[in-house]
C-alpha cells in the first residue's frame, strides 16, 4: 500500500502523527478553540493546504476513501495535486463522489450534498484567527478568546452596517461555536455557514503556516454572528445553474467568449450527479449535447 | 528523561502488532469516542498490556503517548513502567498534576478531577486526559448532552464513586478549562470531553 | 455548450517535464555537478544550509541544482527533507572560542589576543567585474601562511566581561532546555533562546533590512561590531553508552557579537549590552543583521521604549521565515473563485442600491445589476 519508498505511510512520521492526533483530540474537546501544534514543513508550500494535509495524513487509514476539492471542484490543480500526494504516499482509494468519501479535504467550500456521521470534513485554513484583521497580535487575541470578549468583531460588523447598510463580510464569515469560541470557518462563502451547524459529520480545521488545528464535533451549535435588526443571511441567485438547473447550490460566474456571463455550480460532483440524473440547464439542453 | 539501563526486553509484553496502521485504527476510534461522547466504541485485535491495564487503556497509551507526554499511573508497577518506556519512551511522573495522560485503575480511590492539569485560560488544551478503567457499561445511567450528541444520550458507567457526577459538573463548570475522560473497560471505550453536561437522574425505579 | 476545464493531472505532469527541461537548459552545455556547486557556489550553499536548518553541503548543492539556483526554493526543498529525518541526539553546546579561525575582525580594538585576521573576504575587493573569469583559467594558489593561528582566541566580549564592562550572559534560571521551533509552534512572549533560533532560520534579506532600519533611527541602538569570527568548530555529542563527549565532525560557522550602548538602570550600572548572530558557513551579512535584530528585540527586557518595527517581537518573529512567507504570498495564485464570487455579488448589490445604475454606468453583458435574487 505504501507507494512512496523511503517515506512513512501518508508521509508524516509516527511521532508527528501522534502529536497532531493529541492536538486534534483536544480540539474536539474544546469546540472552536485553536490548539497550537508543531506544524511540520511539508513538501507542498505553506498556504497551499499544508494544515489540511497534516490533519488528513494524521487521521487517514488504509480503509479510508479520500475526496479532495478546491473551490468545490475535484478538478482544480491544487485539488488534483493534493489527491496525487496522498495517492503517492498512502496509496489509498480516492473518489470524486461526496457520498463515497470517508474523508473529504476541502479548500473554500462545503459540499452541497449533506454529509453523514461516518464522514470527516477537513478544511484547509489560511488564517485561523477570526480577529486577525482587526488585531494581528496573537498575544492579544488569545486573551480575548480566554475572556470570550468578542466586542471587537461585533463592532466591526456593526460599522459595516453603519457604512453600507448591511454586513459586508461575504466569506470566512465569523461563527460562534457551542456558544463559546469565536471561530473562522476558513474562507468558505457565507452560503456554506448554515452547513456547519449541527452537522452529523466531524469537521476538522488545519492551519499549517499558522500552526493551529481546531474542530467542530458533530451535532454542535454553530451560529453566524449577526444582530437582531440585521439577521444573518446567505447568497441566493436569480437564475439556477446553467448546466444542471439546481436552485439550491452555490454558483460560480463564468465569463463566456462573447463577453456574456453564465452561472454554474461550484460543486462539480453535485452538478455532474444532477446532470447524470437528467437535469439540464439553459446552456446544456439535450439537443446541444447530441449536436 | 530516559533510564539509560538496558531494558529486560525478553520479559516485555509486545506492543501494537503493526504500529503504523494499528495506532491509526485505535486513534480513529478514540477520535470517534470523543466526537460522539457517551456512546460505546469497541476496539479489536489489541495487545495484552501488563496488569492492571485493560487492553483498551494499553492501546490508547501506545497510540497517543511518547517521550513528550508525561504519564501518571494510579497503580504504577515495574512491568507497566517498563512496557510504556520500551514501546513509547513515555516518562512516568509521580505528581498527578504534571501528567498529560493519567491512567486510573481504581476509580473509587481516584484523586479529585481538580488534582489534574486543568489547562490555562489562554491555552485550555494544556489539560490532562484521564483514562479511567471501569467495571463495564450499561444502557441505564445518566443523561448526557452537549457537542457531539444529537439531543441527549444515556449510558451507564459502572464502578464510579458516588459523588463522581457532582465532580464532573464541577469540571464542566470551569470549561473551557478542565479534564477530558476516556472510560475504558476491556476493549471498549467511552469518551467524555469537558464540554458534556450530565443529568444524573436516578435509574428506573429510583425516586 | 460549455465544458468545464478538466485534465488537471496531465497539466501538472506536463509542467514537471517542462520545468525539468528548462532547469537543464541547453543540453550542449555540460551539466553542473554537485561538486561544482559546492566548491564554486559555496556562499549560496551556506545560505541554503543556514535557512534550511540542515548542515549538509551535498544536499544543499542538490537543492540549488534542482531549484535552478532559486535560493528560497532550495531552502524549502531542504526543509521539507529535513522534517523527515530521525533525531539521534543533541550535540554538546559548541564553543566558538575553540573555533579554528579563518577570519576574525574586531571594529572595537585595534589589536587583541589572537590578532585581526582578514581572511577570505569581499570587503576590500574593488567591485570591478573580472572579465578574466569569463573564461576558464588556472586555479589561483592561496597565499602561504607563515605562522599558524593560535588554537583558541578569546572573544572580544569575554575580554570586556573580565572588566565588567559588558553585561554577563547567564543561562536562564534552572537552565531550561530550549524550545525546538522545528517541533513546537512559536508562542509569545518568546524568550531570547527561542528568538535567536527563529532568527537563525530567518530570511537573510529580511534580517538585513530590519537590522538596517535600526541603524537609521528605527530603534534606539548604537552598535559596534565587537567581533566577527568565521571558521571551523568541532561538534561533539555524548553517547549514552560512553558518558563522555566525542567529536563527530566539524562545521563552519560565522559568529557576530554586536556591542551596544546601554545607560543602565537603578539596579544595573552602565554597561555595554549584546546582540548576537550566528549562521552556518560564511554568512557575515546574515549574522550581522541577526545580531542587530536580536539586540533590538531585547528592548522590553532592557526597559527600553518599544517604538520601532524591529523591536516588536511578534511582528518580527512571525515574518522571518521565507518558506512560510513565500508559500503564503504565492498561494494567491490558487483559485479564489468562490471568495471572489462572494465579493463580486456584494459589490454589485452595493453599487445597485447606492446608485440605482446611473447614466454613466456600463451594464455588464448578461448580468443584471444585482445577481442576487434575495437574501433569505
Amino acid at each position: 500500500m505504501n507507494a512512496l519508498p523511503g517515506y512513512n505511510f501518508a508521509y508524516l512520521d509516527e511521532q508527528t502523527k501522534r502529536m497532531i492526533r493529541r492536538a486534534l483530540l483536544k480540539a474536539v474537546a474544546i469546540p472552536g478553540y485553536q490548539v497550537p501544534f508543531g506544524s511540520r514543513e511539508m513538501p507542498l508550500p505553506y498556504g497551499w493546504g499544508t494544515g489540511g494535509i497534516q490533519v488528513t495524513a494524521s487521521i487517514l487509514g488504509q480503509e479510508d476513501v479520500l475526496k479532495v476539492i478546491d473551490q468545490g471542484s475535484d478538478d482544480t490543480t491544487n485539488a488534483v495535486n493534493i489527491r496525487r500526494f496522498f495517492n503517492r504516499t498512502a496509496g489509498m482509494a480516492t473518489t470524486d463522489r461526496t457520498e463515497e468519501a470517508s474523508i473529504i479535504q476541502t479548500r473554500h467550500r462545503i459540499p452541497e450534498k449533506p454529509l453523514n456521521e461516518n464522514q470527516i470534513l477537513v478544511f484547509q485554513v489560511p488564517l485561523p484567527e477570526p480577529m486577525t484583521r482587526l488585531e494581528p497580535r496573537e498575544a492579544v487575541t488569545r486573551k480575548l478568546h480566554a475572556l470570550a470578549d468578542y466586542g471587537l468583531m461585533h463592532v466591526k460588523l456593526y460599522e459595516d452596517i453603519a457604512r453600507y447598510g448591511h454586513i459586508a463580510t461575504t466569506y470566512d464569515y465569523p461563527v460562534l461555536v457551542n456558544g463559546r469560541y469565536l471561530m473562522a470557518p476558513s474562507p468558505i462563502p457565507k452560503f456554506d455557514n448554515p452547513k456547519l451547524h449541527m452537522s452529523p459529520a466531524l469537521q476538522l480545521f488545519g492551519a499549517g503556516r499558522e500552526k493551529r488545528v481546531y474542530a467542530i464535533p458533530p451535532w454542535t451549535r454553530v451560529e453566524s454572528l449577526d444582530f437582531e435588526d440585521h439577521p444573518f443571511s446567505i447568497q441566493r441567485w436569480q437564475q439556477p445553474c446553467a448546466l444542471c438547473d439546481a436552485e439550491d447550490s452555490f454558483l460560480d460566474e463564468v465569463v463566456l467568449d462573447g463577453g456574456g456571463r453564465m452561472f454554474v455550480c461550484s460543486d462539480s460532483d453535485y452538478c455532474q450527479t444532477r446532470q447524470a440524473a437528467g437535469h439540464t440547464g439553459s446552456e446544456n439542453t439535450p439537443t446541444e449535447v447530441s449536436a | 528523561m530516559n533510564d539509560p539501563r538496558p531494558l529486560p526486553t525478553s520479559a516485555l509484553l509486545p506492543g501494537l502488532n503493526d504500529p503504523v496502521h494499528d495506532s491509526q485504527r485505535v486513534f480513529r476510534i478514540v477520535l470517534s469516542a470523543l466526537s460522539n461522547p457517551a456512546s460505546l466504541h469497541a476496539l479489536a485485535d489489541l495487545p495484552v498490556p501488563p496488569a492492571p491495564m485493560h487492553a483498551a487503556a494499553g492501546a490508547v497509551l501506545l497510540t497517543l503517548s511518547d517521550y513528550e507526554t508525561p504519564v501518571w499511573l494510579q497503580s504504577p508497577t515495574e512491568a507497566s513502567a517498563a512496557w510504556l518506556r520500551f514501546h513509547c519512551g513515555t516518562p512516568l511522573v509521580t505528581k498527578a498534576k504534571e501528567a498529560q495522560f493519567a491512567l486510573i485503575d481504581q476509580p473509587l480511590a481516584m484523586p479529585p478531577l481538580s488534582g489534574f492539569a486543568q489547562g490555562l485560560a489562554e491555552y485550555p488544551d494544556r489539560s490532562a486526559t484521564l483514562i479511567v478503567q471501569v467495571r463495564g457499561f450499561s444502557s441505564e445511567g445518566p443523561l448526557f448532552s452537549g457537542p457531539g450528541i444529537n439531543g441527549q444520550r444515556r449510558i451507564g458507567i459502572d464502578g464510579l464513586p458516588g459523588d463522581f457526577w457532582q465532580s464532573w459538573q464541577n469540571n464542566r463548570a470551569i470549561a473551557p478549562l478542565g479534564v477530558d475522560i476516556l472510560f475504558v473497560s476491556g476493549t471498549s471505550v467511552v469518551g467524555l470531553p469537558r464540554s458534556i453536561d450530565v443529568q444524573n437522574k436516578p435509574a428506573r425505579g429510583g425516586v | 455548450m460549455y465544458v468545464a476545464v478538466k485534465g488537471g493531472e496531465s497539466a501538472i505532469l506536463n509542467s514537471y517535464e517542462l520545468l525539468a527541461a528548462e532547469r537543464r537548459g541547453d543540453p550542449d552545455v555540460p551539466e553542473l555537478t554537485l561538486a561544482q556547486i559546492r566548491q564554486q557556489m559555496r556562499l549560496a550553499v551556506d545560505r541554503v544550509m543556514g535557512e534550511g536548518s540542515l548542515y549538509d553541503e551535498d544536499l544543499a548543492a542538490l537543492a540549488l541544482k534542482q531549484a535552478a539556483g532559486d535560493q528560497v526554493e532550495a531552502i524549502f526543498l531542504l526543509r521539507a527533507y529535513r522534517t523527515t529525518l530521525p533525531r539521534f541526539g543533541y550535540s554538546v553546546p559548541i564553543d566558538t572560542a575553540r573555533m579554528a579561525l579563518r577570519r576574525r575582525i574586531s571594529a572595537t580594538f585595534k589589536d587583541l589576543p589572537g590578532g585581526q585576521v582578514l581572511g577570505p573576504t569581499y570587503d576590500y575587493t574593488q567591485r570591478l567585474l573580472d572579465f578574466s573569469l569569463a573564461d576558464t583559467a588556472d586555479a589561483p594558489t592561496p597565499p602561504r601562511v607563515d605562522e599558524p593561528l593560535p588554537a583558541t582566541s578569546p572573544r572580544v566580549t569575554d575580554l570586556l566581561g573580565e572588566e565588567g564592562m559588558i553585561e554577563a550572559e547567564r543561562p536562564a534560571a534552572g537552565d531550561p532546555a530550549p524550545t525546538d521551533l522545528s517541533r513546537e509552534p512559536l508562542r509569545f512572549p518568546a524568550n531570547r533562546a527561542t528568538r535567536l533560533q527563529n532568527l537563525a532560520r530567518g530570511d537573510e534579506g529580511y534580517l538585513l533590512a530590519l537590522g538596517y532600519s535600526t541603524q537609521r533611527g528605527y530603534a534606539n541602538s548604537h552598535p559596534f561590531a565587537g567581533e566577527i569570527r568565521m571558521g571551523e568548530v568541532p561538534l561533539e555529542i555524548i553517547p549514552e553508552e560512553l558518558g563522555f563527549a566525542i567529536t563527530i565532525g566539524q562545521i563552519t560557522l560565522t559568529e557576530c557579537q554586536m556591542i551596544n550602548q546601554f545607560a543602565g538602570s537603578s539596579d544595573v550600572p552602565p554597561q555595554f549590552t549584546r546582540g548576537y548572530g550566528l549562521a552556518f558557513g560564511e554568512s557575515e551579512r546574515k549574522s550581522m543583521g541577526m545580531a542587530l535584530v536580536d539586540r533590538a528585540l531585547r528592548a522590553q527586557e532592557l526597559g527600553e521604549e518599544i517604538t520601532s518595527p524591529a523591536q516588536q517581537a511578534e511582528f518580527v518573529l512571525s515574518h522571518t521565515d521565507n518558506v512560510e512567507a513565500s508559500g503564503f504570498v504565492q498561494h494567491l495564485k490558487l483559485p479564489h473563485y468562490v471568495d471572489f464570487q462572494s465579493e463580486l455579488e456584494l459589490l454589485r448589490k452595493m453599487r445597485a442600491s447606492s446608485a440605482k445604475v446611473g447614466a454613466g454606468d456600463t451594464a455588464i453583458p448578461g448580468v443584471q445589476p444585482s445577481a442576487e435574487r434575495e437574501e433569505a
